[in-house]
Protein backbone atom coordinates (compact mmCIF):
# COMPACT_ATOMS: atom_id res chain seq x y z
CA UNK A 1 0.00 0.00 0.00
CA UNK A 2 1.51 3.02 -1.14
CA UNK A 3 1.27 6.47 0.75
CA UNK A 4 -0.67 7.98 -1.33
CA UNK A 5 -3.36 5.21 -0.52
CA UNK A 6 -2.68 5.83 3.04
CA UNK A 7 -3.00 9.38 3.50
CA UNK A 8 -6.82 9.17 1.12
CA UNK A 9 -7.44 6.64 3.82
CA UNK A 10 -6.65 8.73 6.51
CA UNK A 11 -8.69 11.94 5.10
CA UNK A 12 -11.35 9.85 3.67
CA UNK A 13 -12.19 8.61 7.51
CA UNK A 14 -11.87 12.18 8.97
CA UNK A 15 -14.35 13.76 5.71
CA UNK A 16 -16.64 10.99 6.65
CA UNK A 17 -16.05 11.15 10.51
CA UNK A 18 -16.63 15.17 10.41
CA UNK A 19 -19.78 15.02 7.99
CA UNK A 20 -21.38 12.35 10.12
CA UNK A 21 -21.23 14.37 13.20
CA UNK A 22 -22.76 17.10 11.17
CA UNK A 23 -25.80 15.43 10.92
CA UNK A 24 -25.77 14.14 14.79
CA UNK A 25 -24.61 16.64 17.08
CA UNK A 26 -26.91 18.58 18.82
CA UNK A 27 -25.47 22.02 19.24
CA UNK A 28 -25.61 23.31 15.89
CA UNK A 29 -22.41 25.97 16.62
CA UNK A 30 -20.50 22.30 16.57
CA UNK A 31 -22.26 21.21 13.71
CA UNK A 32 -20.60 24.19 11.55
CA UNK A 33 -17.22 23.41 12.99
CA UNK A 34 -17.47 19.82 12.15
CA UNK A 35 -18.46 21.12 8.39
CA UNK A 36 -15.70 23.48 8.47
CA UNK A 37 -13.17 20.19 9.23
CA UNK A 38 -14.87 18.43 6.09
CA UNK A 39 -14.48 21.22 3.44
CA UNK A 40 -10.31 21.44 4.93
CA UNK A 41 -10.26 17.76 5.20
CA UNK A 42 -11.65 17.15 1.17
CA UNK A 43 -9.76 20.33 0.24
CA UNK A 44 -6.78 18.42 1.39
CA UNK A 45 -8.01 15.40 -1.31
CA UNK A 46 -8.41 17.97 -3.92
CA UNK A 47 -4.81 18.94 -3.41
CA UNK A 48 -3.66 15.06 -3.78
CA UNK A 49 -5.85 15.11 -7.09
CA UNK A 50 -4.03 18.18 -8.58
CA UNK A 51 -6.38 20.16 -8.20
CA UNK A 52 -4.99 23.07 -5.91
CA UNK A 53 -7.11 26.18 -7.31
CA UNK A 54 -10.18 24.83 -6.52
CA UNK A 55 -8.51 23.37 -3.25
CA UNK A 56 -7.34 26.72 -1.79
CA UNK A 57 -11.07 28.10 -2.99
CA UNK A 58 -12.64 26.29 -1.12
CA UNK A 59 -10.77 27.05 2.06
CA UNK A 60 -10.74 30.55 1.24
CA UNK A 61 -14.14 30.90 0.03
CA UNK A 62 -16.24 28.14 1.80
CA UNK A 63 -14.21 27.98 5.23
CA UNK A 64 -13.11 31.85 5.45
CA UNK A 65 -16.46 33.27 3.91
CA UNK A 66 -19.28 30.92 3.68
CA UNK A 67 -18.98 28.59 7.25
CA UNK A 68 -18.22 32.73 9.48
CA UNK A 69 -21.68 33.63 7.91
CA UNK A 70 -23.15 30.24 8.98
CA UNK A 71 -21.60 30.75 12.13
CA UNK A 72 -22.40 34.41 12.72
CA UNK A 73 -25.74 33.53 11.74
CA UNK A 74 -26.10 30.23 13.92
CA UNK A 75 -24.48 32.39 17.06
CA UNK A 76 -26.72 35.88 16.53
CA UNK A 77 -30.02 33.36 16.49
CA UNK A 78 -31.21 32.69 19.92
CA UNK A 79 -32.29 29.24 19.24
CA UNK A 80 -34.03 26.62 21.24
CA UNK A 81 -32.63 23.86 20.61
CA UNK A 82 -34.90 21.22 22.62
CA UNK A 83 -37.68 21.06 20.16
CA UNK A 84 -35.60 21.21 16.90
CA UNK A 85 -34.27 17.61 17.80
CA UNK A 86 -37.39 16.24 18.59
CA UNK A 87 -38.14 13.72 15.40
CA UNK A 88 -34.57 12.94 15.57
CA UNK A 89 -34.85 9.15 17.21
CA UNK A 90 -38.19 8.89 15.35
CA UNK A 91 -36.86 8.85 12.01
CA UNK A 92 -33.40 7.51 12.53
CA UNK A 93 -34.49 3.80 11.30
CA UNK A 94 -35.73 5.04 8.12
CA UNK A 95 -33.27 7.67 7.37
CA UNK A 96 -30.28 5.56 8.39
CA UNK A 97 -31.89 2.61 6.19
CA UNK A 98 -32.48 4.46 3.09
CA UNK A 99 -29.06 6.26 3.12
CA UNK A 100 -27.57 2.83 3.23
CA UNK A 101 -29.58 1.50 1.39
CA UNK A 102 -28.80 4.61 -1.81
CA UNK A 103 -24.92 3.98 -0.30
CA UNK A 104 -25.32 0.27 -1.29
CA UNK A 105 -26.76 0.88 -4.47
CA UNK A 106 -23.83 4.03 -5.35
CA UNK A 107 -21.00 1.82 -4.54
CA UNK A 108 -22.45 -0.93 -6.76
CA UNK A 109 -22.34 1.28 -9.57
CA UNK A 110 -19.26 3.46 -9.23
CA UNK A 111 -17.21 1.25 -6.86
CA UNK A 112 -13.75 -0.94 -8.40
CA UNK A 113 -15.86 -3.30 -10.65
CA UNK A 114 -16.41 0.03 -12.58
CA UNK A 115 -13.94 2.47 -11.60
CA UNK A 116 -11.25 0.42 -10.63
CA UNK A 117 -7.26 0.81 -11.44
CA UNK A 118 -7.59 -1.36 -14.66
CA UNK A 119 -10.81 0.08 -15.89
CA UNK A 120 -9.53 4.05 -15.18
CA UNK A 121 -5.77 3.97 -15.03
CA UNK A 122 -4.15 6.63 -12.57
CA UNK A 123 -2.46 9.25 -15.15
CA UNK A 124 0.92 10.19 -15.05
CA UNK A 125 1.51 13.70 -12.42
CA UNK A 126 1.89 16.79 -14.15
CA UNK A 127 5.47 17.98 -14.25
CA UNK A 128 6.69 20.62 -11.23
CA UNK A 129 6.62 23.75 -13.68
CA UNK A 130 2.44 23.14 -14.05
CA UNK A 131 0.50 25.40 -12.96
CA UNK A 132 -2.76 24.59 -11.99
CA UNK A 133 -4.02 27.92 -11.77
CA UNK A 134 -2.86 29.02 -15.14
CA UNK A 135 -4.44 26.40 -16.86
CA UNK A 136 -8.03 26.62 -15.39
CA UNK A 137 -7.74 30.59 -15.79
CA UNK A 138 -7.08 29.89 -19.44
CA UNK A 139 -10.08 28.21 -20.19
CA UNK A 140 -11.78 30.03 -17.77
CA UNK A 141 -11.00 33.31 -19.80
CA UNK A 142 -11.55 31.92 -23.22
CA UNK A 143 -14.19 28.64 -23.34
CA UNK A 144 -16.21 29.44 -20.62
CA UNK A 145 -16.10 33.16 -20.89
CA UNK A 146 -20.28 33.86 -20.62
CA UNK A 147 -20.62 31.06 -17.79
CA UNK A 148 -18.16 33.33 -15.98
CA UNK A 149 -19.60 36.23 -16.53
CA UNK A 150 -23.17 34.72 -15.49
CA UNK A 151 -21.66 33.36 -12.35
CA UNK A 152 -20.46 37.02 -12.18
CA UNK A 153 -24.41 38.35 -12.25
CA UNK A 154 -25.12 35.45 -9.77
CA UNK A 155 -23.32 36.67 -7.50
CA UNK A 156 -24.43 40.38 -8.11
CA UNK A 157 -27.98 38.87 -7.17
CA UNK A 158 -27.05 37.16 -4.08
CA UNK A 159 -25.31 40.43 -2.48
CA UNK A 160 -28.83 42.65 -3.80
CA UNK A 161 -31.17 39.76 -2.61
CA UNK A 162 -29.41 39.21 0.80
CA UNK A 163 -28.69 43.17 1.77
CA UNK A 164 -32.24 43.55 0.06
CA UNK A 165 -33.82 40.98 2.65
CA UNK A 166 -32.67 41.89 5.67
CA UNK A 167 -32.23 45.63 5.24
CA UNK A 168 -34.09 46.94 8.26
CA UNK A 169 -35.74 50.26 7.16
CA UNK A 170 -36.38 51.68 10.53
CA UNK A 171 -36.81 54.94 11.91
CA UNK A 172 -33.74 55.45 12.99
CA UNK A 173 -32.40 56.34 9.21
CA UNK A 174 -32.33 59.69 8.35
CA UNK A 175 -33.90 59.60 4.96
CA UNK A 176 -34.04 62.70 2.68
CA UNK A 177 -36.04 62.86 -0.66
CA UNK A 178 -34.00 64.29 -3.18
CA UNK A 179 -36.85 65.88 -5.30
CA UNK A 180 -38.24 67.62 -2.33
CA UNK A 181 -34.78 68.92 -2.02
CA UNK A 182 -34.79 69.82 -5.32
CA UNK A 183 -37.91 71.64 -5.55
CA UNK A 184 -37.74 73.60 -2.59
CA UNK A 185 -37.93 77.13 -3.01
CA UNK A 186 -36.17 80.48 -1.33
CA UNK A 187 -39.91 81.24 0.53
CA UNK A 188 -40.23 78.00 2.39
CA UNK A 189 -36.35 77.99 4.03
CA UNK A 190 -35.98 81.68 4.60
CA UNK A 191 -37.97 84.03 6.46
CA UNK A 192 -36.75 87.90 6.05
CA UNK A 193 -38.00 90.04 9.52
CA UNK A 194 -37.47 93.80 9.08
CA UNK A 195 -36.81 95.69 12.26
CA UNK A 196 -35.23 99.00 12.61
CA UNK A 197 -31.75 98.88 14.43
CA UNK A 198 -31.12 100.38 17.94
CA UNK A 199 -33.84 99.77 19.32
CA UNK B 1 -1.68 4.88 -6.49
CA UNK B 2 -5.72 5.76 -5.71
CA UNK B 3 -8.08 4.42 -7.90
CA UNK B 4 -10.85 6.29 -9.05
CA UNK B 5 -13.41 4.10 -7.67
CA UNK B 6 -12.18 5.25 -3.80
CA UNK B 7 -13.09 8.79 -4.59
CA UNK B 8 -16.64 8.20 -6.23
CA UNK B 9 -17.02 5.85 -3.03
CA UNK B 10 -16.32 8.51 -0.99
CA UNK B 11 -18.58 10.80 -2.66
CA UNK B 12 -21.57 8.81 -2.87
CA UNK B 13 -20.79 7.97 0.80
CA UNK B 14 -20.80 11.53 2.09
CA UNK B 15 -23.89 12.45 -0.53
CA UNK B 16 -25.86 9.87 1.73
CA UNK B 17 -24.87 10.89 4.82
CA UNK B 18 -26.31 14.81 4.13
CA UNK B 19 -28.99 13.08 2.73
CA UNK B 20 -30.14 11.31 5.86
CA UNK B 21 -28.83 14.49 7.18
CA UNK B 22 -32.02 16.01 5.78
CA UNK B 23 -34.13 13.23 6.93
CA UNK B 24 -33.17 13.19 10.72
CA UNK B 25 -32.95 17.15 10.90
CA UNK B 26 -35.93 17.82 9.13
CA UNK B 27 -37.05 20.58 11.64
CA UNK B 28 -33.74 22.15 11.71
CA UNK B 29 -33.27 24.95 8.96
CA UNK B 30 -30.02 25.45 9.37
CA UNK B 31 -28.70 21.53 9.51
CA UNK B 32 -30.76 21.13 6.40
CA UNK B 33 -28.64 24.03 4.74
CA UNK B 34 -25.25 22.57 5.87
CA UNK B 35 -26.46 19.58 4.56
CA UNK B 36 -27.19 20.72 1.35
CA UNK B 37 -23.89 22.15 1.27
CA UNK B 38 -22.46 18.97 2.19
CA UNK B 39 -24.22 17.27 -1.11
CA UNK B 40 -22.78 20.35 -2.95
CA UNK B 41 -19.03 19.38 -1.39
CA UNK B 42 -19.79 15.57 -2.77
CA UNK B 43 -20.61 16.46 -6.13
CA UNK B 44 -17.98 18.55 -6.50
CA UNK B 45 -15.38 15.39 -4.77
CA UNK B 46 -16.81 13.20 -8.19
CA UNK B 47 -16.34 15.98 -10.39
CA UNK B 48 -12.66 16.46 -9.60
CA UNK B 49 -11.70 13.15 -9.57
CA UNK B 50 -13.25 13.00 -13.12
CA UNK B 51 -11.20 15.97 -14.38
CA UNK B 52 -8.33 14.33 -12.63
CA UNK B 53 -8.45 10.44 -14.29
CA UNK B 54 -9.48 11.73 -17.68
CA UNK B 55 -7.14 14.87 -17.94
CA UNK B 56 -10.07 17.14 -18.40
CA UNK B 57 -9.61 20.86 -16.61
CA UNK B 58 -13.99 21.03 -17.52
CA UNK B 59 -14.81 19.21 -14.80
CA UNK B 60 -12.82 21.73 -12.37
CA UNK B 61 -14.11 24.50 -14.40
CA UNK B 62 -17.78 23.04 -13.09
CA UNK B 63 -16.78 22.98 -9.60
CA UNK B 64 -16.06 26.59 -9.77
CA UNK B 65 -19.64 27.50 -10.62
CA UNK B 66 -20.86 24.84 -8.42
CA UNK B 67 -19.01 26.97 -5.86
CA UNK B 68 -19.96 30.04 -7.14
CA UNK B 69 -23.97 29.30 -6.93
CA UNK B 70 -23.05 27.60 -3.70
CA UNK B 71 -22.15 30.70 -2.17
CA UNK B 72 -24.75 32.68 -3.40
CA UNK B 73 -27.62 29.67 -2.86
CA UNK B 74 -26.09 29.98 1.20
CA UNK B 75 -26.15 34.01 1.53
CA UNK B 76 -29.29 34.34 0.08
CA UNK B 77 -30.43 31.07 2.29
CA UNK B 78 -29.48 32.52 5.12
CA UNK B 79 -30.75 35.94 4.66
CA UNK B 80 -34.18 34.37 4.75
CA UNK B 81 -33.61 32.41 7.76
CA UNK B 82 -32.32 35.90 9.58
CA UNK B 83 -35.82 37.31 8.29
CA UNK B 84 -37.62 34.54 9.29
CA UNK B 85 -36.54 34.47 12.43
CA UNK B 86 -37.26 37.97 12.96
CA UNK B 87 -40.54 38.17 12.04
CA UNK B 88 -41.90 34.11 13.45
CA UNK B 89 -38.89 34.12 16.38
CA UNK B 90 -38.55 30.26 15.21
CA UNK B 91 -36.43 28.33 12.46
CA UNK B 92 -38.81 25.21 13.36
CA UNK B 93 -39.59 23.95 10.10
CA UNK B 94 -43.17 22.68 11.59
CA UNK B 95 -43.75 26.35 12.93
CA UNK B 96 -43.95 27.58 9.89
CA UNK B 97 -47.28 25.99 8.29
CA UNK B 98 -48.87 29.67 8.01
CA UNK B 99 -49.08 28.56 4.08
CA UNK B 100 -51.42 25.81 4.18
CA UNK B 101 -51.64 24.32 0.87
Amino acid sequence: MGIELILFYIFAVILIFASTMVVIVRNPVFAVLFLVLAFFTSSVLWIMLEAEFLAITLVLVYVGAVMVLFLFVVMMLDINLAPLKEGFIKYLPVGVLVGFIIAVEIILVVGPGNFGLDKVADPVGHAADYSNTKELGRVLYTKYMYPFEIAAVILLVAIIAAISLTLRKGRQTKYIKPEDQVSVRKEDRIRIVKMKSGE
Amino acid sequence: MVPLSNYLVLGGILFCLSMAGIFLNRKNIIIILMSIELMLLAVNMNFIAFSHYHGDTAGQIFVFFILTVAAAEAAIGLAILVVLFRNRNTINVEDIDTLKG
